[in-house]
């Protein structure tokens, strides 16, 4: 019974990992039709972020927190940066985006690699953050626990935002119906940039929260990509909804596999899964018009 | 739309075509570089000799390559102030093997054929001495390789000055043996070295009482550890064996530490993990947790604290050294002393001098065994302190014989 109450816990905080690291790729990619292969190197900027901060700062804690805010405002103007810069110009054009975005997120690597050097950097969690709770004979590891509380305040925040701000509903205009947008005076322009700010900053402050549970160095942002865009496809493009089930359900699902087989297996299961879904289901859980790729 | 991406297709098809044809245009100039190769002579006519440095300058293993070819570096700017090697000053010749296989073969070749060497130094992971292992053996030139290993190798034309299994995995066994830690845990990324340390170790557990409880392996480069930790953690195992690389180790003990284990309650023993690796997994996850190496940056002696001013006098204070960037170091030595015994650069000649060749290496004396072609050594099982070193608890007390193949080992028959 431990054992099983002990692997769902596993299950849902690995769901919050990838529900955290999908987030931002729901709006960019989601939302937009954005393929953006760089949006990994936007949760290395943030991991790096924490990194920077710590120094002068000193104290675990309150870096970890400051970091936050800050990665959000780096990474979201490096996205911002990226859409004003390229990808505006490729909206028409996915697969350009995808090589060029490519091309940006390994330039981005490079960048990481003359700066603070090829090996990975640390950081020092804050002591309440590396310890773990006990809850009837269940060890909740506090990191886990920080990730998946953050996670779900970010889904909270976001929906907020799209649901009731007029911002929300300017992002949602456009995604539905962009010339119609246009002609009822929404800059739909400065609405794209927006929303990828935005999306690029939730990547950022993903980083943020990984630096708890892995590793930082220029290569972190591809550990987490492909699983990024596995929760967004899965879950329907464009349907924060569809993400939050299908980051919960693959958490789960690798979790039970990897206990019950090894971790190579339940990944390639795991795998074979979505691939026979994306046969039945090719649209995803939930489906919403997008402007590019549908 | 799909008119769009189908004219791009065809571009991709296009630029792909292109490509092959100049990858198989690539082939084919090896190819008969090869041929050409065969009867390559090393050059020894002049004041200077070249010698071969293949490392990973590139790519993923650079982290630990680079290190490893800066010792080599240092060896080489020692033995050159010191007069050289039989008045000959050393040329070294670097090749970048970008950490990739086949690149490391087309490499060799080059130094071999290129720029006529007499020795090459260097290589980490045992693809990249597969690789490179019939580029050597075909041209009869001589290659050191500084890593410690999965062993079952002897090559003609290798030198190993890293630790074969039996200066390093059944030292560490005979360690926790000893301390009464008998249920083990073994935990390694999913490829070949792993995959052979454990049946090692399997193997010499049910010889000696001890117990395997499980054996969980994770792709490499995979982050995600809770399930294995909590596997680990309801075993009931005395201690952990850790066969991990790279970015893994990192995640796994963030995952440790959060699950509340402890190197008190639960310690783990690492191979792969040297003062460099600690620098980059974070001091507060491995305090107290255990390694198996033959040098450490603590050993102590006079060659050591040498090596070390002059390792960081060379390329910074904060530089740590580590086992393998000292075996690289003492694999240039060796080379000099066996070439001085020969007298001459022939490799048949060096070869035949090189058993009893003995060197007063950082980590204290060591020999080279000819028949093997690797070198006596001393296991050393140290734990990692709060300023991120690593300090000596245990050592086998001298260097122990190289058996690659266990022939020495009863319970190894089966292997």
């Amino acid at each position: 019974m431990t054992v099983i109450l002990n692997q769902s816990f596993t299950g849902v905080s690995i769901g919050a990992v990838l529900l955290l690291i999908a987030l931002g790729l729901t709006l960019t990619f989601g939302q937009m039709g954005v393929i953006n292969m760089a949006h990994g190197e936007f949760i290395m900027a943030g991991a790096y972020t924490t990194y920077v901060l710590q120094k002068p700062i000193g104290d675990a804690g309150v870096s970890l927190l400051l970091a936050l805010p800050v990665a959000f405002l780096v990474a979201g103007s490096m996205g911002a940066l990226l859409e004003w810069l390229l990808i505006r110009r490729l909206y028409t054009r996915p697969l350009d985006t995808l090589l060029v975005t490519w091309g940006v997120s390994l330039m981005l690597q490079q960048l990481a690699r003359d700066i603070f050097g090829a090996p990975n950097v640390q950081t020092t969690a804050p002591g309440l953050l590396t310890g773990s709770v006990s809850v009837a004979g269940v060890n909740l590891a506090t990191s886990r626990l920080f990730i998946l509380g953050f996670a779900l305040l970010c889904v909270a925040g976001l929906a907020a935002i799209l649901r009731t701000t007029p911002l929300g509903r300017r992002i949602r205009a456009v995604v539905q119906n962009r010339d119609l947008a246009e002609v009822s005076g929404i800059a739909t322009g400065r609405v794209d940039r927006t929303t990828f700010f935005i999306g690029s900053g939730l990547a950022g402050m993903a980083g943020v929260a990984l630096t708890l549970i892995g590793p930082i160095g220029p290569t972190t942002g591809t550990n987490y990509i492909v699983d990024a865009f596995l929760v967004v496809v899965v879950g329907g493009i464009g349907r924060l909804r569809g993400a939050v089930i299908t980051a919960f359900v693959l958490g789960l699902l690798q979790s039970v596999l990897e206990y019950s087989t090894t971790v190579s297996v339940a990944k390639v299961v795991v795998l074979v899964g979505i691939v026979a879904f994306l046969q039945w289901r090719p649209q995803g859980l939930y489906t919403v018009r997008t402007r590019s790729l549908v | 739309m799909s008119g769009l991406i189908t004219r791009r297709g065809l571009l991709a098809g296009i630029s792909a075509l292109g490509a092959g044809a100049a990858l198989s245009a690539c082939g084919a100039k090896t190819g008969s570089d090869t041929s050409k190769a065969a009867g390559a002579k090393a050059d020894t006519s002049g004041d200077t000799v070249r010698v071969g440095l293949l490392n990973s300058l590139s790519g993923t293993m650079a982290i630990s390559e680079v290190t490893v070819h800066n010792a080599l570096l240092l060896a080489v700017k020692e033995i050159n102030a010191a007069g050289g090697v039989l008045g000959k000053q050393l040329k070294p010749v670097s090749q970048d093997g970008a950490s990739d296989w086949p690149t490391f073969a087309e490499k060799a070749q080059a130094l071999i054929t290129d720029s006529k060497v007499v020795a090459t130094f260097g290589c980490w992971t045992s693809a990249s001495r597969k690789a490179v292992k019939p580029v050597f053996e075909r041209n009869k030139s001589l290659l050191f390789y500084p890593v410690q290993y999965e062993g079952l190798e002897q090559s003609p034309y290798i030198f190993y000055s890293g630790a074969t299994t039996n200066q390093q995995i059944v030292p560490a066994l005979d360690y926790l043996k000893k301390q009464g830690l008998t249920k083990l845990y073994l935990v390694g990324s999913d490829y070949v070295f792993p995959r052979t340390a454990n049946k090692i170790i399997k193997t010499y557990a049910k010889a000696n009482g001890m117990e395997v409880l499980g054996e969980d392996y994770a792709p490499l480069g995979s982050t995600e550890f809770a399930t294995i930790v909590n596997k680990v953690r309801s075993a009931g195992a005395d201690a952990v064996f850790n066969t991990l690389n790279g970015d893994s180790n990192v995640a796994f003990f963030k995952e440790y530490k959060s699950a509340g284990l402890t190197a008190k309650k639960l310690p783990v023993l690492s191979v792969s993990i040297a003062e460099e690796e600690v620098k980059s997994i974070g001091t507060q996850y491995l305090e107290g947790q255990l390694t198996a190496w033959n040098y450490y940056q603590t050993t102590p002696g006079a060659a050591n604290e040498k090596f070390v001013a002059a390792y960081q006098a060379a390329y910074g204070k904060d530089k740590p050294t580590s086992d393998p960037m000292e075996a690289a170091y003492i694999s240039v030595h060796l080379w000099k002393a066996m070439v001085e015994k020969a007298g001459s650069f022939d490799v048949e000649k060096v070869k035949a001098a090189s058993d009893g060749i003995e060197f007063d290496a950082p980590e204290g004396k060591v020999t080279v065994d000819g028949a093997t072609q690797h070198v006596h050594k001393t296991a050393r099982i140290g734990k990692v302190t709060a300023s991120g070193l690593i300090e000596e608890v245990w050592n086998s007390g001298g260097p122990i014989k190289p058996d690659p193949y266990l022939k020495g080992y009863d319970w190894a028959a089966d292997l």
